[in-house]
């Protein structure tokens, strides 16, 4: 597995869209700080972007490194290798090397910055958690979708469909839902409704952590008072964790019965 | 010894192999021919355990390989289409898959004979074709294996490395290998066959030496001995 892992790195840390992907937080980084000349403020800034954009990337490079590198896929289904270790090697090291493009992207300004000697030290530190978490949830909901879908215009648009969905539409029904039911109790409704969702889930966790829950109102305060919590926490990321187990499981066992 | 038994596969509503039965000795040349879409390639990827059968089994040596991956390690096989990672060099290609494996490879003396050598540190995405065909032979000989599976080898050769192949082929027919190669082109098969596989349709039509063939149609003509039997299985 090891072995698979470093080639699938190896080749996409030599990719151009590394780079680019790479650069392209470099820059966002330094002009956040420019502009906001205030680290605590640039991280919040930097949420709204992360929180769409890690999801996005991860599902547009998953889907992509699926079917760019299905011949080698069948090159090395020839080999003496599992099949499950062939998928989730490849799914490790393409998650891996966007992790590390957004950790080091954004990582180097705001050390040159003075993030270490900052407050907002472990902010910065869980935007990033939670940015790394959103690559491997996208990058593995994108290898099930491509694993599911020979057709590569079909593959695509199906994972574009799922990343538009969790990141805009849901948001639109949620808060539609909240307004028509604005009658009922809506609390345990709508912390439920956030956890099927790791965009949403990622956002209130960052949110309070930053500690402006505030802005949210009412919900904010029942939020804080769930997730606020060290069991609050836990549970989060535990379904965060579960939003990678599954789809990864999915991968293993749909390989399994593939045919190529 | 391969022995494939009551083999059935489809795609979909499609039926690629129906009921196949066949048994492959030790040592010697089988090729594979067939119309387009008759199910070579699904029965060469299924004896690789790239599509799972929805009923048979397959055997090598005696054991069934179904479900399982091991095996592959006595297996050589080149895919119909080359197709690399292009942000690794040929070297690194050729490294890589050797670690895949852990046993002895000669590939010095094939890149020598396909003279490789002044492309070793390039990208694979940019490679010719023909060049990355080569590679692709590369990888496939380079171990010592008892058999070798060959989809269509000879795509995008050029004459000299054709006779290169030629030669390799019957250099491991001599050490007793296994050999099942699919190709059109009936020169080759004439040159080098010691039994030809037929199937249409999902069925084996056919096995036996060129000279059986030629006797059974009664043409001289090997692809007139080809066409006889596609088209008398077809009336």
């Amino acid at each position: 597995m090891f072995k698979i892992i470093k080639y699938s790195f190896y080749d996409l840390m030599r990719s151009r869209w590394s780079y680019i992907y790479f650069a392209f937080y470099l820059l966002l980084g330094f002009v956040m700080l420019f502009l906001n000349n205030n680290v605590s403020k640039a991280v919040i800034t930097l949420m709204n972007v992360i929180v769409v954009l890690t999801p996005l990337i991860g599902t547009i490079f998953g889907v992509m490194f699926y079917y760019n590198s299905k011949e080698f896929t069948e090159l090395l289904l020839a080999q003496p290798l599992k099949r499950t270790t062939i998928f989730i090697g490849q799914y490790i090291g393409l998650a891996t090397s966007l992790s590390l493009s957004l950790v080091l992207g954004l990582g180097i300004p705001f050390l040159v910055y003075g993030v270490i000697e900052s407050t907002v030290i472990w902010n910065f530190a869980s935007l990033l958690l939670v940015g790394v978490f959103l690559t491997f949830i996208f990058v593995s909901l994108a290898f099930n979708i491509a694993l599911s879908n020979d057709n590569k215009i079909k593959g695509f648009g199906i994972a574009i469909l799922m990343w538009l969905l969790l990141a805009v539409i849901y948001d639109g029904v949620f808060l539609i839902s909240l307004m028509l039911f604005n009658d009922y109790p809506l609390d345990k409704f709508s912390l439920i409704a956030c956890m099927f969702n790791p965009i949403d889930l990622s956002r209130i966790l960052i949110l309070l952590k930053l500690d402006i829950s505030a802005l949210l109102g009412y919900t904010g305060a029942v939020f804080q008072q769930f997730f606020g919590t060290s069991l609050g926490m836990i549970v989060s990321f535990l379904v965060l964790t579960l939003w990678i187990i599954l789809p990864v499981w999915r991968i293993a066992s749909k390989a399994k019965k593939k045919d190529f | 010894m391969i022995k494939i038994k009551k083999l059935n596969k489809n795609f979909g509503k499609v039926e690629v192999l129906k009921e196949l039965d066949l048994t492959i000795i030790k040592g010697g040349i089988f090729t594979i021919l067939g119309p387009n879409g008759s199910g070579k390639t699904t029965l060469i990827k299924a004896i690789l355990g790239m599509v799972i059968p929805n009923s048979g089994d397959i055997e090598i040596d005696g054991k069934s390989i179904l479900k399982k991956y091991e095996y592959r390690n006595g297996i050589n096989y080149l895919p119909q289409i080359a197709n690399f990672p292009g942000n690794l060099t040929v070297n690194e290609l050729i490294e890589m898959i050797k670690t895949l494996r852990n046993k002895p490879t000669k590939e010095k003396e094939l890149i020598q004979l396909f003279r490789i050598s002044p492309f070793m540190d390039k990208k694979l995405m940019n490679l010719s074709g023909g060049t990355k065909q080569k590679v692709n032979l590369i990888l496939t000989f380079m171990f010592d294996s008892e058999i070798i599976i060959l989809d269509e080898p000879t795509s995008g050769l050029d004459p000299v490395s054709l006779i290169q192949l030629k030669k390799i082929i019957q250099e491991e027919k001599e050490k007793g290998k296994t050999i099942l190669i699919t190709t059109h082109i009936m020169s080759f098969v004439e040159e080098l066959s010691d039994e030809i596989v037929f199937i249409l349709d999902g069925k084996i039509y056919f096995k036996g030496s060129v000279q059986e063939l030629k006797i059974q149609t009664k043409e001289n003509n090997i692809e007139h001995a080809i066409a006889h039997l596609l088209l008398k299985e077809n009336v």
